[in-house]
């Protein structure tokens, strides 16, 4: 009958030492470059194959490519580091299997839909303060036309896409958390449930998401004893303009008001009417090239100095979907403080 | 005037298929709409009520899914006239050949030459 001696309350973690992020890498796509974070990103791809033959090989290079940026930007090589904490959204997360390959750092890998890279983070910072790793890289990845193959249809049959839709972000970003160093740092993770509350539209997966990140936001609120005030920005993964709305609302209905600041990743990352982008960005890489890119620099500026990232993920796979199965949510919430 | 009326025609089928995409539940795939319409042309042109159409606005009825649907029925039916009751077997895909070969032709050429943008 132990007690966790990190564990508070239900489902969160409180990092004792807590870990540093020391350096990110984000790499976008061309979309991505022409939207209004065009300039917080470390590079912009105008070709969506990167001279690769496949949208695959140009995911994985791209992924490759913010791994090795993080790297660079802190000085290290990849056998300085203890773990490779990495998921995207192709089978058998093969961008992540890959670009392991050439790195040669233990890997784990990790799916956890869209919500991969908050998941990474979480465990990244458990591995630190739990003293099993000095460094862990971890990043996610993602593109709009291999993640229309594999979730909905090829982008080649042209099928319609209505408003909720998503736009998936063409990217990868990249994150180096370290024991000791210079940077922000992640001093809370609250783990995610899956929840379902029964919508089925892959087409629509804000729907499918909010109850899962309103979960978490209020879980993380009653664990810490924090009220919404403690946090500059609560800041969603994907949800997209309809998903944001019904998580604030669900949130609102615990007894917390989040909506002046409470944003979303994929909202921040297109212009939603000029990009034809519908409910906003999606996938892997949206919250990992916002967080990253975005995120980071207004910590280093000082404009946010305490935000509460939740990376969220629309459980699913094309076959489950045409088998008529409902679109579990999950969302991993991770505190990050300015220092 | 062939022209007009082929547009008029043509463009309602496809403005049909655009709100049953609109206006019903996701679980109405576009799938679902594709078989619908070639299947409901079929049925149509059986009851003998699609040849009039094609008489009135000709590629208008012909070239959308459901004049697909009244080639497979027709051809079924001259099948059958000819060969018995496997002509009912041969003769839809026979009669819709042409636009058969036609789609596996064109879609290798464009494979080979063009690469898609995504």
């Amino acid at each position: 009958m132990g007690i966790a001696a990190k564990k508070i309350g239900q489902q969160t973690y409180f990092f004792h030492q807590p870990p540093v992020i020391v350096s990110t890498a984000a790499i976008v796509g061309p979309k991505e470059g022409q939207g209004p974070l065009g300039h917080t990103f470390d590079k912009v791809v105008e070709d969506p194959y990167y001279k690769e033959k496949s949208w695959e090989k140009a995911e994985q290079r791209m992924l490759e490519e913010a791994m090795q940026k993080a790297l660079q930007k802190a000085n290290l090589a990849p056998q300085n580091v203890d773990f490779l904490l990495a998921g995207d959204l192709l089978n058998q997360i093969i961008a992540a299997d890959f670009t392991a390959r050439v790195l040669g750092i233990p890997f784990l890998g990790l799916y956890g839909a869209c919500a991969t890279m908050y998941e990474g983070m979480a465990l990244a910072a458990m591995l630190i303060d739990g003293g099993f790793a000095e460094y862990v890289l971890l990043g996610a990845s993602s593109h709009f036309s291999t993640a229309e193959r594999q979730y909905r249809y090829p982008t080649e049959q042209g099928v319609q896409r209505p408003m909720s839709a998503q736009w998936t972000v063409t990217g990868a970003g990249a994150m180096l958390l370290a024991r000791r160093g210079a940077g922000p740092v992640v001093t809370h993770a609250t783990v995610g449930r899956v929840v379902d509350l029964g919508s089925a539209d892959p087409n629509d997966m804000g729907a499918a998401m909010a109850p899962a990140a309103a979960d978490t936001i209020v879980r993380h609120l009653e664990d810490t004893g924090r009220v919404p005030g403690d946090y500059d920005l609560f800041l969603s993964g994907d949800l997209g303009a309809y998903g944001l709305v019904l998580a604030g609302k669900l949130v609102e209905q615990k007894g917390y008001h989040i909506a002046g600041h409470f944003n979303d990743c994929g909202l921040l990352i297109y212009h939603h009417r000029r990009q034809d982008t519908h409910a906003g960005g999606s996938g892997c890489a949206c919250s990992a090239v916002v967080t990253c890119g975005y995120l980071m620099q207004e910590l280093a500026a000082g404009r946010l100095r305490r935000v509460l990232g939740i990376g969220t993920g629309a459980l699913f796979s094309k076959c489950s979907s045409l088998q008529g199965e409902t679109i579990p949510g999950i969302a991993h919430a991770v505190a990050i403080e300015a220092r | 005037m062939i022209f007009l009326k082929a547009f008029l025609v043509g463009g309602l089928l496809c403005v049909v298929a655009q709100l049953l995409m609109d206006l019903t539940s996701y679980r109405v795939t576009p799938a679902h709409i594709l078989v619908g319409f070639v299947a409901g042309g079929a049925v149509l042109s059986a009851l003998g009520l699609y040849q009039p159409l094609v008489n009135f606005a000709g590629a208008g009825a012909t070239v959308p899914l459901t004049g697909f649907g009244h080639l497979l029925a027709q051809g079924a039916i001259d099948g059958v006239k000819h060969k018995g009751l496997l002509g009912a077997f041969t003769g839809g895909v026979a009669a819709a050949a042409a636009g058969i070969t036609a789609a596996v032709v064109f879609g290798y050429l464009a494979a080979l030459f063009f690469r898609p943008k995504g």
